[in-house]
């Protein structure tokens, strides 16, 4: 079935390039609108294949709708129109583009039914969402995007050397379930969509760039990227093992790094990596529930984790400062961004009747159902260590602790309404089970609210509350950071140099010196005889060429300032004296006019008596 | 407003613990009333195995990961410039 559609990208890609010529007050409507009106065309789309077009004997599908698509796009689109109402205030239209065309892309990506288009978008998505971090306008934030760009090159390329050994294989470009045939093909698909997704030990970008991105940059780039990557993954690797064994060393890696920073919106990132890592793990078990539970801790985490990066941001906008040990006694100043940011916290930490609760308890039940009992115990570890960093530590050492006596005040409404309706959103996923379940993409038996369940939860973080207050003296942050693998490309590149300085050196001049006699001395031999060829033949006829050209030249040229500028010089001349003479004439003084007036009078009197 | 000023004046924090002491004495209670029909391990099978294995974990986690710090992965500030 192939029918007319616009796609909804589209009201954010094209729509991204009128951004500039709006202004004021119609530019911030269009930034709301636009979302809204995107919102009401998936909501009322018919699930179904658009959009299909032929490219060089290819089919590109742009519109591959169905609910596992849907329910991504509802919320890439909840959290588009959220982040706008969060950035409304921000004066900066290359901004706004960027946001519109990573929003746009990411769409692109989740409605792709092809791999040929769903690699453009994902190329975009990279390159759009980099300006983000760029246009923070520090160094730092360069370096950062630089480094954030390269690792998205080369997972761009991953992916391309897959897409294209999938067609050698299979000899199609569709996107869905892979076979699990162990090829190239497979592993390198795999690879490109892993690295977006935040897998270690190439996860650095994440952690890197969004914590130097601008302050509303890092709410969008939060969404978007790594989600998108659980949408493929959800989508084409569904039921792959290992995925569960990645999963949780994601979950365990992004919880321990956490607890090691200080600048808070690194420490957010890291918990991002740690969440993703659950997702892993539903995505591997494959199981209905475990995929929904994915799919649904996906949709979750964009918005507390939205939550959680607006509320860092409205810190880091009010007071300047970016570190935990920085920071303290900011309840007295801002305690509507605490209760927000706590609405996020409790969401990630899986408190119930809040969204994380729900998720979390299907991809755990599902792993339990999957009798992996170890997997969830480490599982269960990382939900302690999550609930430790971002609902304790976060607001203990930013809201609470010593008072820092910081200037601050609350952020500017936008920012918090925000908040507030990411933050609605999560306590009704969380209070209201069935409706989220009825959007959920694969069908779903699953009672969330039992009793033990509850005590079980509660059971974990509270003591786990009770471990933080034990080791509060452990966790005061310090002006530290910590390495990561980052290291490799940031520290080993600059050793590596060093190394070719001196070792690399000896080798070079003996092959220098090879090459200098084998190659070098028949070349430069060669290249005498062309440079002599050159000389005689070929520059005599360009400077021949040239000769004649200076001539006309220097002809035109004396034309121009003898006879040209002669004329042009002499009306000039001539305007010049004539003014001169009317200028003297007009002195201003009443007398001289009537005097002149009269001599006038008296000579047409005169030559008409005469006459 | 008025409950996180409060939570945030220290002179209020004797009294907030004793209900944080109480809070962890009823969730570890309650944990022995409920059913389990769902628990596949033994120790899903223990009342109050979960507030055990939740500070465990907590204070595990942090001890390990900050020594893993102070031994290795810390760094100046300035170490990539």
């Amino acid at each position: 079935m192939t029918e007319w559609w616009l796609h909804p990208s589209i009201l954010f890609i094209a729509g991204a390039f009128l951004i500039p010529f709006l202004k004021g007050k119609v530019q911030k409507a269009y930034l709301l609108l636009i979302p809204v009106a995107a919102f009401a065309m998936v909501v009322s789309i018919t699930p179904g294949t658009y959009g299909v077009y032929k490219f060089l004997g290819y089919d590109l599908i742009f519109g591959k709708i169905d609910k596992l698509s849907l329910i991504f796009a509802y919320i890439f689109i909840i959290m588009a129109f959220i982040g706008m109402i969060y950035a409304i205030h921000v004066e900066d239209d290359g901004q706004h583009m960027a946001a519109w065309l990573y929003i746009g892309s990411s769409l692109g990506v989740i409605f792709a039914g092809d791999y040929l288009s769903l690699f453009v978008f994902w190329e975009i998505m990279a390159f759009a969402s980099v300006y983000l971090v760029f246009a923070r306008k520090k160094k730092e934030s360069n370096d950062a995007g630089f480094r954030y760009i390269l690792i998205h090159i080369f997972s761009g390329v991953c992916l391309l050397v897959g897409i294209l050994l999938h067609y050698s294989d299979t000899g199609s470009f569709l996107f869905g379930p892979v076979q699990h045939d162990g090829s190239l093909g497979f592993y390198m698909i795999l690879i490109g969509f892993l690295i977006n997704a935040g897998m270690p030990p190439l996860h650095t970008w994440l952690p890197d760039a969004y914590p130097e991105a601008t302050i509303t940059g890092s709410v969008f780039m939060s969404a978007f990227t790594t989600k998108v990557a659980v949408y493929v993954l959800l989508r084409a690797y569904s039921g792959t093992e290992i995925l569960i064994i990645f999963g949780t060393i994601m979950a365990i890696y992004g919880v321990s790094f956490a607890t090691l920073q200080n600048d808070f919106r690194k420490l957010l990132s890291y918990h991002i990596i740690s969440q993703l890592g659950y997702m892993m793990v539903g995505i591997g078990l494959g199981t209905d529930l475990a995929m929904n539970g994915a799919a649904a801790h996906a949709i979750n985490n964009v918005l507390y984790k939205g939550i959680l990066f607006m509320g860092a941001g409205a810190v880091i906008q009010m007071t300047g400062k970016h570190k935990l040990s920085d920071l303290g006694g900011l309840h007295k100043t801002m305690p509507v961004t605490l209760i927000l940011y706590m609405i996020g916290g409790f969401s990630i930490s899986a408190f119930p009747l809040f969204a994380g609760y729900l998720s979390k308890s299907m991809i755990l039940s599902a792993a339990n159902h999957h009798h992996l009992p170890i997997i969830v115990l480490l599982l269960l570890m990382v939900s302690a260590g999550t609930f430790v960093s971002t609902t304790l530590k976060i607001p203990y050492f930013m809201f609470f602790g010593d008072d820092k006596k910081i200037e601050a005040k609350e952020p500017p409404l936008n920012m918090l309404i925000a908040m507030g309706i990411a933050g609605i959103l999560c306590i009704a996923i969380g209070s209201f089970p069935e409706l989220f379940y009825s959007v959920l993409p694969f069908p779903i038996e699953f009672e969330a609210y039992t009793g033990d369940h509850i005590t079980s939860t509660l059971g974990i973080l509270m003591f786990t509350a009770l471990g933080f207050w034990v080791m509060l003296k452990k966790l005061t942050p310090h002006h530290v950071i910590s390495l990561d693998t980052d290291w490799f490309y940031r520290k080993g590149g600059m050793l590596f140099l060093k190394f070719a300085e001196r070792r690399v050196a000896v080798v070079d001049a003996f092959v220098g010196e090879l090459h200098s006699t084998m190659v070098l001395g028949p070349a430069k031999r060669l290249a005498s005889v062309c440079l002599s060829f050159d000389i005689g033949i070929i520059d005599g006829i360009v400077n021949g060429a040239a000769w004649v050209v200076r001539l006309a030249a220097w002809i035109s040229h004396n034309f121009d300032i003898y006879i040209v500028d002669g004329i042009v010089n002499s009306m000039a001349t001539l305007v010049n004296l004539n003014s001169a003479v009317w200028r003297r004439l007009q002195t201003g003084y009443l007398q001289n006019y009537a005097l002149i007036i009269v001599v006038g009078l008296m000579l047409i009197i005169g030559g008409w008596i005469l006459g | 407003m008025r409950i996180i000023n409060y939570i945030g004046d220290a002179a209020n924090w004797p009294k907030i613990k004793i209900v944080f002491y109480i809070s962890l004495v009823v969730v570890f209670a309650v944990d022995f009333l409920v059913e389990r029909h769902h628990a596949e391990t033994w120790w899903d099978k223990t009342p109050g195995w979960s507030a055990f294995y939740g500070f465990v974990s907590c204070v595990f986690l942090i001890f390990i990961v900050k020594f893993i710090g102070h031994i290795w992965l810390y760094k100046k500030e300035d170490y990539y410039d």
